[in-house]
């Protein structure tokens, strides 16, 4: 039974990753290959916090979002600056230099990591694997309703005006600094929660979970799903975090699978599966319209009474 | 200590200039940051590494590594990076890390997880300079790093193909439509660019001794700094950015060693120097479209 719940914590701490990337990525267009870098950094804030200084899981939470919060500030600021391929770059960088300083860092413990980070404790009952996988699963929907919310108002519309055409964006009067760097300090400070939840389940942090790949794994993630939509990003996480699972011998071959379907998706699916007029929406939408069409045809007085609004 | 950082800031600069010579030419032209280009350097260093312990022929291996990653080159440009041209910059560049990534797991799975030694003796006497022992294969790094990238500059200056690669650099269509074979162009540029990756990689290893399936790592994300640093794709820049970065490693590494890790100093260069000179250190030629 832990089993599934392990699998289950894990796939839903990369669909809260991949969702959260896509704020940056999807909705504002920015390059960002370093989410991973921001998920370790909360990662070891809290363990460090909690290991040192016996800080409760409860406050160690808070800390790795204001964490994230302000290095993604920085980010947000430093990206205001660069091209889109410098930042690419930029942010390429992070992964190294964060891991660089987990190890080095006295701090953070050095190259064997921070271990025995104590099982967090809700009203004197310790956590299960259980508990892991629904607070996983609770960050999940508030990270999800957080990014619809976002999508739905004005601030949401202005960073996909970003992502279409910055210039036009600030024009009609978007504050487009502003709204970047809102955009990557929201995305890392989710990071930065997931990276908390992270090292108190597996109550060990080491430097190399946290590196370049990881973000490429993220990133691969919301690529194969559909980059801009919540459900791609939701979906592309479960199919890339299960699939190693499901396929025992993929595992082995993890990051050649998805560094493959990484090239794949770009080179003949850019939307991946699921986003806008992807392959796969576009002939869901035309086999509901095909329902609706002859459901219609099949009874005329419904068109005219209800409309098709 | 000054001089013996000196001659190892140098060393780790003309290695990091050779490293990044054939991205920053691949960059140059299609204005495509393509970090697969250290796959194939970590290529030419495995297969290299198997063609010496058979052969125990250091030409022999460094021709075979240049041979290896070339071909990779010729390949990823024709069936993945020419379908690409058309779009934003960042599409390649992460397929362009999807295929590094995938290829650090094959070499995993080829070649084992563990170290490979790279034992040879290039044939050149170490000797001491100021004090300081420098081996016979840094002094190679440095003789082939400097010739290399002269070559390479001359050529492009004053040859009529790196006209043509100038011209492809500034406008690929005009310069198709003036009769120039654009993708003849790309498929040599690509291959010469991957060749000098795989010399970089056959004496990376040679100097450290060792191979591993991860040497890419730090590698890549060096090569892009010095990219980027560099300006846009000169040979220029990428000798400047290559031993700013190399010089800084080991000065602050020697004085400094205790706060900043050696691996971050590129990271935190490129932050600075992109805040205060976004277009890079030398912009040099227009070789943007």
């Amino acid at each position: 039974m832990t089993y599934y719940e392990v699998v289950t914590t894990t796939v839903t701490l990369y669909a809260i990753l991949s969702v959260s990337l896509n704020i940056v990525v999807g909705y504002t267009g920015q390059p960002h290959l370093g989410q991973a870098a921001f998920f370790g950094l909360g990662a070891y804030v809290a363990a460090a916090l909690a290991v040192r200084h016996g800080v409760s899981f409860w406050l160690c939470l808070p800390a790795s979002v204001a964490t994230g919060l302000v290095a993604g500030l920085v980010l947000g600021a430093i990206s205001l600056r660069l091209r889109e391929d410098f930042l690419a770059v930029t942010t390429i960088g992070l992964n190294f230099v964060a891991i660089v300083f987990f190890e080095k860092i006295p701090f953070f413990g050095g190259s064997m990591g921070i271990y025995a980070i104590p099982l967090p404790s809700l009203a004197g009952h310790q956590f299960t694997p259980l508990d892991f996988a629904l607070a996983a699963i609770a960050l999940l929907i508030v990270t999800i309703a957080i990014s619809a919310y976002v999508d739905s108002t004005w601030f949401g519309v202005s960073l996909r005006a970003i992502k279409d055409d910055e210039l036009a964006a600030a024009s009609v009067g978007a504050p487009v600094a502003r709204y970047k760097i809102a955009a990557f300090a929201l995305s890392t400070s989710i990071a930065g929660l997931a990276g908390a939840l992270y090292a108190f389940f597996m109550s060990v942090v080491t430097p190399d979970s946290f590196g370049f790949t990881e973000s490429v794994v993220i990133l691969a993630m919301l690529m194969l799903g559909g980059v801009g939509t919540i459900r791609g990003a939701v979906v592309g996480a479960a199919i890339l975090g299960a699939m190693p699972e499901l396929f025992r011998f993929i595992s082995n071959y993890r990051l050649l699978t998805f560094g493959a379907i990484l090239v794949l998706i770009l080179r003949f699916q850019p939307q991946g599966l699921l986003g806008d007029d992807s392959a796969v929406v576009l002939a869901l939408r035309q086999a509901i319209t095909r329902l609706r069409t002859t459901r219609h045809s099949a009874h005329p007085d419904t068109l005219i009474r209800h409309g098709p609004a | 200590m000054f001089v013996s950082s000196l001659i190892e800031g140098i060393v780790i600069g003309s290695l990091y200039a050779l490293m990044a010579l054939g991205s920053s030419l691949v960059y140059g032209l299609l204005r495509i940051l393509d970090i697969a280009n250290v796959a194939g350097l970590v290529l030419a260093a495995y297969v290299g590494q198997d063609v010496f312990s058979g052969t125990h022929s250091l030409p022999l291996a460094l021709l075979a590594g240049i041979g290896s990653a070339s071909t990779l080159g010729f390949l990823l440009q024709r069936l993945l990076y020419r379908s690409l041209l058309g779009r934003s910059p960042i599409v390649p560049l992460i397929a362009s890390v999807g295929v590094f990534i995938a290829f650090e797991e094959l070499f995993r799975l080829i070649f084992g997880p563990y170290e490979l030694n790279f034992p040879a003796s290039v044939g050149l006497p170490s000797f001491h300079l100021g004090g300081n022992l420098v081996t016979g294969v840094e002094l190679l790094i440095v003789l082939v790093g400097c010739t290399v990238l002269v070559a390479t500059w001359a050529f492009i200056r004053f040859t009529r193909v790196g006209l043509t690669w100038r011209a492809v650099a500034q406008d690929r269509e005009t310069s198709a439509a003036m009769g120039i074979r654009t993708s003849l162009v790309m498929g040599v540029v690509f291959v010469i660019g991957y060749g000098l990756a795989a010399v970089a990689g056959v004496l990376l290893a040679i100097n450290y001794n060792s191979i591993t399936p991860t040497m890419g790592d730090i590698p890549a994300y060096k090569v892009l700094a010095i990219i980027v640093l560099g300006g846009l794709g000169s040979p220029l820049g990428t000798i400047a950015a290559s031993m700013l970065i190399g010089l800084s490693e080991t000065f602050v590494a020697a004085y400094w060693g205790f706060v900043l890790p050696r691996d971050s100093i590129a990271f935190i260069l490129l932050i600075v120097v992109l805040l205060l000179r976004p277009q890079g250190l030398i912009p040099g030629e227009p070789v943007r479209a």
